[in-house]
């Protein structure tokens, strides 16, 4: 089959006009895939070698800062801030990095899909000093595995500084491990919770289940130099996670039960769905989802059969416009279609790259990296196309355009471009009805079928 | 049974959590007729920092504070029981309280100890769940679990209102989410033009036809009494008045709970200082709040502001205060029987202590909440202590409404 490159675009990109060398036919784009990860290094991001540092001196100056009075206190308090100040002009300048990869790549899939995996493995910075350690991981854990088996996508985000702060892995330790004895510390399950309930199975698993995997857990945590096992925080003996036991206080212990989970018929099931839902519609076709949930099982969790099986399926080729474009989707192709590239957004200057995108984007509901819990955002598009969030976006596609792009683009011209075939008979009817080049520019942003995918 | 597990039980959220929309659409103001809690209104503000208790209701009758806080207390405020007195900053208050229509209640908080962090304690005071939070995905707050028990109730019942999100109006129950600062400034044929291409589509039609009408009703009350800020109002005021009046004006109508946000709290220097502007934002939203609800939806009002945790007794080098555990909560409104520091008081001296920083919380700011809602809407006591705060004990009724 032969898909269009309208629905390529919408459905598996951030829309028209696509970016040269765009592959549109799903081997295409499967090959791009595969290929090397261009953007990751036109518009780097940052890395844990750099962050480590920073972070544990930011540590290191409060615990002075706390720690003294007078003039000493208040030099460490002054070198916090700057410290601080300095790994959240980081974070941003990672911010800008997703956008630019988004406007600029020309495999699409390649950057939804790392929203995907990225949204799936949910991290929020716990503290300022902590902005970053997102944006890290998508590039160490999630970016690197979007070919991979899902396995060692999972290993990776496990033992990632983001995730083990995240999910307070960090201060879990097993009560009668060394350090627990001597320090009364104990069990922390955030983590093990999650990771059966949200990033693997998604169910059918027992209290006992979540407090055995944290328990198996424990010893994982970040050390001075990064993520590091520690066995004196293990707690001691076999656990036993859905009926298999998992002898050893190691780090190896704990990635035998990773890949069994990974295996896990239920995991496959759950992402599966996860993966039809987000890129298909809501109530994806049952067809679509047993498909993608038998080439998970038959592959052993390989992202590129899994992927490959997405975008060769009929249902997910289907007419129509079932979701809604998330505010960074909307962001990214209105900037798109009105021509902006990566680089301009990288030469953004903080206070307008603020005013005008991130701002935004958190009044239409998505603020920047602090989706509301570990399940990250919403799928469904009455999440997003609420009173609220209209208002928003009507008020950005009216207002921001102009002062982005000198001059406007011609209302009409610009809505063949980032609509194609899918402008509707109204909007044809509409736009050249409006009074003046800004609001017709607005009227094609607002409408439904910009707004959808 | 896993307690977390019994809450996603009662709220429905047990196999969809992530597929719950943030609000439902909207079915517009007036479309049912009698509202289904009744007339009362409920305006809870959450103190977002952390708010000293012991600097807004100071026990200045204990000849302790003075020695804990000296620089703290060297402005003295107006007396309001003989043992406690009010912050100076918040004297434009004493004809509420002389009217029983202020009131405070010392030395309470959240089951949150020990970890004193912002993000935790303010996860715990909104879901209202105790000491099970960790779990960031029942985020319903505790004030949506109440209205998800009432039938019948439309989107406009209840305003989250303001920029912040406000997780404790969050959940499976329908609310609407507005910010005051959002403008739809439309020309009549843009709005036209938007009318035609949302014409077939049902969502977007009715979210885009909700949000002129909500800005329209914005424009046109503040067209109507032609209100400029009144003349004792400066800008960083400003924002507070536009908040305060756009939940005032749906509290008129067919809007019964409103909640938002006030933040700011966080003194850990110079406090006489840094405390002045939210005080007097707090102030300001009080006394605003009471002139623009007029006084006969005041008097079925009830407004409760509360923190996530208080501040350390003894004053820090930096004439500040640090994050401690018993905490102050502020009540107002025509509805409260007022003039009075409820709560028992433990007193300063270092023995009654929490780990000898702390004041000592002698009460769950959870109950006082379930009290109030008891009393302005008759819910009864086993739904407040399982569906809407799970695991709380109410204890004895503390008569809050006049």
């Amino acid at each position: 089959m032969t898909p269009d490159p309208t629905s390529a675009a919408f459905r598996f990109g951030y829309g028209l006009p696509l970016p040269a060398k765009a592959p549109t036919d799903p081997a295409a784009m499967l090959a791009a895939l595969r290929g090397p990860d261009v953007m990751a290094t036109t518009h780097p991001g940052p890395r844990m070698a750099d962050l480590t540092e920073p972070m544990a001196l930011a540590a290191s100056l409060l615990k002075t800062h706390r720690r003294t009075q007078g003039a000493e206190a208040e030099a460490a308090r002054a070198q916090y801030r700057q410290t601080v100040a300095a790994l959240q002009t980081t974070a941003l300048n990672a911010a800008k990095a997703t956008f630019a990869r988004a406007l600029d790549a020309p495999d699409g899939l390649r950057e939804r899909l790392s929203w995907f995996w990225a949204d799936h493995f949910t991290t929020v910075p716990r503290s300022r000093d902590a902005a970053a350690l997102p944006a890290a991981m998508v590039d160490e854990a999630i970016r690197p595995y979007l070919t991979a088996r899902f396995a060692d996508m999972l290993k990776a985000v496990m033992q990632h500084p983001a995730m083990l702060i995240y999910l307070d892995q960090t201060i879990s330790f097993g009560p009668n491990s060394r350090v627990g004895l001597r320090r009364g510390k104990g069990l922390n399950e955030n983590l093990a919770r999650e990771l059966l309930e949200l990033h693997t199975l998604g169910g059918g698993y027992t209290q006992t289940d979540v407090t055995q995997m944290a328990e198996l857990l424990t010893g994982l945590t970040v050390g001075k130099k990064g993520p590091t096992f520690d066995a004196r925080r293990a707690e001691p003996g076999a656990e036993t996670v859905l009926g298999t036991a998992y002898e050893g206080d190691t780090l190896d212990a704990v990635l035998r039960a990773l890949d069994d989970l990974a295996a896990h018929p239920a995991t496959a099931a759950h992402i599966a769905r996860k993966l039809a839902v987000h890129f298909v519609a809501n109530d994806p076709d049952p067809g679509l989802v047993n498909a993608l949930t038998s080439a998970w099982q038959d592959s052993g969790g390989d992202l590129v059969a899994v992927t490959d099986r997405l975008l060769t399926h009929p249902a997910a080729w289907n007419a129509g416009q079932a979701k809604a474009r998330q505010p960074f989707d909307f962001l990214v192709a209105s900037l798109r279609a009105l021509g902006l590239t990566g680089s301009d957004v990288q030469r953004m200057a903080e206070g307008p790259f603020r005013r005008m995108i991130l701002q935004p984007m958190a009044a239409m509901g998505q603020p920047w990296q602090a989706p509301p819990g570990p399940d990250g955002w919403p799928e469904a598009p009455e999440a997003w196309i609420t009173p609220e969030g209209m208002a928003s976006r009507i008020t950005w596609a009216m207002e921001v355009p102009g002062r982005l792009v000198t001059p406007l683009p011609d209302p009409t011209a610009l809505m063949a471009r980032a609509l194609g075939p899918n402008a509707s008979d109204r909007l044809h009817w509409a736009v050249p009805r409006s009074e003046n080049i800004r609001e017709g520019v607005g009227l094609v942003l607002a409408s439904p079928e910009f707004n959808r995918r | 049974m896993d307690r977390r597990l019994f809450l996603k039980a009662l709220t429905g959220t047990a196999c969809s959590a992530a597929a719950h929309p943030l609000m439902t659409t909207v079915t517009l103001a007036g479309s049912n007729g009698a509202a289904p809690l009744g007339d009362h209104r409920l305006v809870v503000v959450i103190l977002r920092g952390a708010m000293d208790g012991l600097d807004l209701v100071r026990p200045s009758g204990d000849p302790l504070l003075a020695a804990y806080r000296p620089n703290l207390v060297a402005i003295p405020g107006p007396d309001l029981t003989g043992y406690f007195s009010l912050n100076p900053r918040l004297s434009g208050l004493m004809p509420m309280w002389r009217a029983g229509q202020l009131g405070f209640v010392q030395a309470t908080s959240t089951p949150y100890r020990n970890q004193r962090s912002h993000f935790e304690g303010q996860d715990i005071l909104e879901a209202g769940t105790g000491l099970d939070l960790p779990d960031g995905r029942v985020r319903d707050g505790w004030l949506n679990r109440m209205l998800q028990a009432v039938p019948g109730l439309t989107s406009q019942t209840a305003f989250a209102v303001g920029g912040e999100a406000a997780p404790l109006l969050q959940g499976a129950a329908p609310v609407s989410n507005w910010q005051p600062d959002l403008r739809l400034d439309l020309s009549a044929q843009s709005r036209l033009l938007l009318d035609h291409i949302y014409h077939d589509d049902a969502l977007f039609r009715e979210a885009a036809t909700e949000a002129v009408s909500l800005t329209e009703s914005m424009d046109s009350t503040r067209m109507s009494d032609g209100t400029a800020p009144p003349p004792s109002d400066d800008r960083r005021l400003a924002d507070t008045t536009r908040l305060i009046d756009f939940a005032a004006d749906r509290l008129r109508e067919d809007t019964r709970i409103a909640a938002f946000s006030l933040s700011g709290w966080d003194t850990h220097r110079n406090q006489t200082g840094s405390i002045t502007l939210p005080l007097r934002r707090l102030e300001h939203m009080v006394l605003r709040l009471q002139d623009r609800l007029g006084a006969e939806v005041w008097g079925k009002t009830l407004l409760l502001a509360m923190t996530e945790f208080g501040r350390t007794v003894a004053e820090n080098g930096t004439k500040g205060t640090d994050h401690g555990t018993g905490g102050a909560m502020l009540l107002a409104g025509g509805a409260l029987k007022g003039g009075r520091v409820m709560g028992p008081w433990p007193g300063l001296d270092e023995a009654a202590l929490y780990q000898r920083r702390d004041l000592m919380p002698t009460s769950d700011v959870r109950a006082w909440a379930a009290w109030a809602m008891r009393g302005l809407y008759g819910l009864d006591r086993s739904l407040l202590e399982t569906a809407v705060f799970p695991g709380l004990s109410l204890g004895d009724d503390p008569g809050l409404l006049a």
